[in-house]
């Protein structure tokens, strides 16, 4: 467990004396590498294609600072809290970034060579399962900035590794608690699932008051060998005046199965970042995105499915509710390369605007250089349509309860395809909850 | 590889066949010349060969300080804007007359041009008026005398502004401000030739009114200015049709076109632009609706080698329309970069955008769209469908949206797709003994037919050929 660290912010120099020359040389060799990119990029700027429609001239990344430990109350408060998929293999639990609970595998997954383990750990024992190249992924879609701040300051999160041929039958859970106000945290995920290999992960970011002001930079790279099966889930929770930046890589190899499913619930600002690059033939990829925008809440979703190898598959679908003052962007390219013959990609953003001043921004692109492809894209964003909430009315049922059940009835398109029943029901409870915030 | 090789030589050879037509030019004998390059003698220069008011002058000082001023906008444009040196372009060149009423008039060498173009005949056949730009003056121009009995006008920006001022000036780049983008102030600053319209109350223009405009010097831009002010209830379609010369360097092509459509009037705007393949052809085109009125924008982009274009309308009165409907063939060497923008501002105002584009060898098109719908609007509704037909393997397309909407009961949908000509549709029709080359060119028009339609019935004929023209050699 690591000291306190001075509470001078993330950004400052504080960054030198905070990690000069600790740990094992692989962590000092990310960390400096994120810290001289951070001190060479700028900040993201408005003539930036990549953050058009983004509230860029309020983002900062000032004012916040890595917590310490949390007590041993909290602690065990939290880890109690933690059981969201209800029939988890194991749970790792992290508070402000600190890892407070990581239960043994079973002996079984042990011996198939199947690590689950939270980084700090990783590089104690096996240091080199850190020098993976997905460690050195650039951010294509705006967010370089935020993650060289995130490996500046690399250390927190976890590795899940599972070997050629091993099948995970239960769902793996990582909770990630904010608790402390003002602090800051920048998990990482390196996932990699071997050839023919399966594995369910969901990860909850969660703020342990309603109102906590954090911020969290957090990194996942997923890679998915020859014929792996992959579910993954990510939801984001955090405190009402959050901020929060995922910036994620999925790749999938050959005939590979991913599922990759984002909600997005809490936090002031949130901005997510999915590069997903199909590089064998026949890779099959789906990704789903939910939210909930209510107050004054912005989403910014950016994902991009590059397709470089002929015969795959990509199906994107995220929806949007928005109430209040509340704003979503979502972005999203298809990028076809030269040679992708025979590709089917799928894109289709749809927004439901529940407020006059709620704003769904969307630029759905495509980029195709190869002919023998079927694409498309669709975007839509409306209201709940008249004729549905009439037939409601209609029966008894009050304005207020019919709008909420038509809403929730869109999202439940997305819902439905969460793989567990348990972790679903954990999300959808979270979205119904924000009608009554 | 040496198949390939041959395919795209054939399709070289496609378009010079295509581009002999136009590729034809004489002797520069120009009486006014501003000389190459930029600068604020040259503004001064065409002003006062122009014999412009004071405050004409103002406006293009104005705007050369924007265009220098604003960077090129390469961090979402493509790159290839920056091989144009605008310090080796002529900004002006006129004949040497000033815009002509008759057709004996017209200096001779300018008639055997406009013969080769087919202008008399057209003229002869139905055209209600000719507006025919030879390089930046407006060198011809005539109309039926029934026209000018109904207070139609129908003359060039230095007449208009002029002569017409208290008619044009309260609208002049008003639509598109000089600021709007680099190259719209470029224009203002530089403009010369184009059509000023005037349509007064409740008249209704039964023919097309028409203009061709024409290069026809060596690294010579064009800056035609046009704008066209439907007064209320009127009705007007103008159409704009281009040709150019084939030369070795790169050609600049900057226009700007405001079109302002009152209560409950109509306008349509049909484009077929061919330019030879050296053109940049950087084109900013919007208009304004008034409540009940209506904008169409129709819009052909075949030749070029740049095409920027976003023909866009602002719905600023209840109940207006906007509509673009767009064809682009992008070619080998081709990059065909249009789109369409619908800025609604008023309640129950609708829009629909309608994209279809080809892209043939390593050719390139790419549409951008941008669709808003602020806040306090309601029930306004906006459609779009972008379809993409790719030929060849290495054949390319892009779609980049934009869609913002808030308000009550405003509803967008936007649909694109991206396809192929499938296999068995071509061996459908070789069954039938066409060749590979005629299967594909009448599948290519088929995909295209339903916009072709809307097209007056000579353009959709001659659209049809060029289409045929451009896919020959494509396949095989």
């Amino acid at each position: 467990m690591s000291a306190p660290v001075a509470a001078a912010g993330v950004t400052d120099n504080a960054l030198q004396s905070a990690h000069g020359g600790k740990g094992p040389a692989t962590l000092a060799d990310i960390r400096r590498a994120g810290r001289e990119a951070f001190a060479s990029l700028p900040m993201p700027g408005r003539d930036d294609e990549r953050w058009r429609f983004s509230d860029v001239r309020s983002l900062s990344l000032d004012g916040f600072a890595p917590a310490g430990a949390p007590s041993t109350a909290d602690a065990s408060r939290l880890v109690r809290g933690s059981a969201l998929t209800a029939d988890a293999e194991a749970t790792l639990v992290f508070v402000d970034g600190h890892c407070v609970s990581h239960p043994a595998l079973s002996a079984v997954l042990v011996k198939a060579g199947v690590v689950f383990a939270p980084i700090e750990d990783v590089v104690r024992e096996r240091p080199e399962l850190l020098r993976d190249e997905a460690l050195r992924h650039p951010a294509l879609l705006g967010g370089a900035k935020m993650l060289a701040l995130q490996r500046a300051w690399f250390g927190s999160g976890y590795v899940l590794h599972v070997p050629d041929d091993v099948e995970l039958t239960k769902p793996l859970s990582v909770v990630h608690w904010a608790l402390a106000e003002g602090s800051a945290s920048f998990p990482h995920a390196l996932i990699r699932v071997g050839a023919r290999a399966r594995a369910a992960v969901h990860e909850w970011r969660l703020g342990a008051q309603p109102d906590l002001r954090t911020l969290s930079v957090s990194a996942t790279d997923l890679h998915a060998g020859p014929g792996a099966k992959i579910e993954r889930l990510s939801v984001q929770n955090w405190g009402s005046a959050a901020q929060s930046f995922e910036i994620d890589t999925v790749t999938a190899e050959a005939a590979a199965e991913v599922t990759s499913v984002n909600a997005a619930v809490g936090a002031r600002r949130a901005r997510l970042e999915n590069v997903v690059r199909l590089q064998g033939e026949g890779a099959d990829v789906r990704l789903l995105g939910i939210t909930v925008a209510t107050g004054e809440q912005e989403f910014d979703q950016r994902t991009l499915q590059v397709h470089a190898a002929p015969g795959a598959r990509s199906d994107l679908l995220f929806k949007n509710a928005l109430l209040d003052r509340a704003r979503t962007v979502f972005s999203g390219l298809i990028k076809v390369e030269p040679g992708a013959q025979r590709t089917d990609a799928y894109q289709t953003n749809r927004n439901l605007l529940l407020s006059p001043e709620a704003e769904a921004d969307s630029l759905p692109g495509l980029e195709i250089e190869a002919n023998d492809v079927k694409c498309s894209h669709g975007a839509t964003t409306g209201q709940i349509s008249p004729e549905e909430l009439f037939y409601l009315l209609a029966r008894g049922i009050p304005l207020a309860a019919a709008q909420e059940l038509l809403a929730q009835g869109f999202l439940e398109e997305v819902l439905t395809r969460i793989g567990d029943a348990g972790a679903a029901d954990a999300v959808r409870g979270m979205l119904r909850a924000k009608f009554h915030s | 590889m040496a198949d390939f090789n041959q395919d795209e030589r054939a399709q070289r050879e496609a378009i010079d066949v295509d581009r002999s037509k136009g590729d034809f030019k004489y002797e520069e004998n120009y009486a006014y010349d501003a000389g190459v390059g930029l600068n604020p003698g040259v503004v001064d220069y065409i002003s006062k060969v122009k014999g412009e008011p004071e405050w004409v002058r103002e406006f293009r000082h104005r705007s050369l300080g924007v265009f220098e001023s604003m960077p090129m906008p390469t961090h979402w444009a493509t790159n290839d804007l920056d091989n144009i040196h605008f310090q080796e372009i002529r900004y002006y060149l006129a004949k040497g007359q000033k815009a002509s009423r008759t057709w004996e008039e017209v200096p001779d060498d300018v008639k055997r041009t406009f013969e080769r173009l087919g202008i008399p005949e057209a003229e002869r056949k139905f055209l209600a008026g000719v507006e025919a730009q030879f390089d930046s003056e407006a060198s011809y121009s005539r109309m039926k005398e029934e026209l000018e009995k109904q207070g139609v006008i129908f003359c060039g920006p230095t007449e208009g502004l002029r002569d017409h001022a208290e008619i044009f000036r309260r609208w002049f780049g008003k639509v598109i401000p000089a600021g709007d983008n680099k190259f719209a102030a470029l224009n203002s600053a530089v403009f010369s030739g184009g059509s000023f319209i005037y349509v007064p109350k409740g008249v209704k223009v039964a023919q097309p009114l028409q203009a061709y405009f024409r290069i026809n010097a060596q690294n010579f831009g064009q800056f035609e200015r046009t704008l066209i002010i439907a007064d209320e209830g009127s009705e007007v379609t103008y159409m704009e049709g281009c040709t150019a010369p084939k030369f070795e360097t790169a050609t600049l092509h900057s226009a700007v076109v405001e079109l302002v459509a009152l209560k409950g009037a109509k306008i349509q705007y049909v484009t077929v632009q061919n330019w030879s393949s050296n053109v940049f052809n950087l084109v900013t085109k919007r208009g304004v609706a008034e409540e009940d009125a209506e904008v169409r924008w129709i819009d052909c982009n075949i030749g070029s080698r740049l095409t920027m274009k976003y023909p866009g309308v602002v719905l600023r009165g209840k109940r207006a329309r906007g509509e673009v409907l767009s064809i682009a063939l992008a070619n080998v060497g081709q990059h065909q970069d249009t789109g369409a923008k619908m800025i609604h501002a008023a309640d129950d105002t609708t829009s629909n955008i309608i994209a279809k584009s080809i892209s043939v060898g390593e050719g390139r098109s790419t549409y951008r769209g941008l669709v808003h719908i602020p806040r306090t609007l309601r029930n306004c509704r906006n459609n779009t469908e972008c379809d993409a037909l790719l030929i060849n393997e290495r054949s390319r397309t892009d779609t980049y949206p934009a869609i913002s909407v808030r308000g009550r009961k405003n509803s967008v949908q936007h649909e694109a797709s991206v396809s192929k000509v499938s296999a068995e549709q071509i061996f459908y029709m070789m069954q039938r003994g066409l060749t590979e080359g005629e299967a594909m060119s009448l599948a290519v028009n088929g995909f295209v037919n339903d916009l072709v339609k809307e097209f007056p019935m000579e353009y959709s004929v001659e659209l049809k050929r060029l289409i045929e023209l451009q896919m020959e050699g494509s396949v095989g």
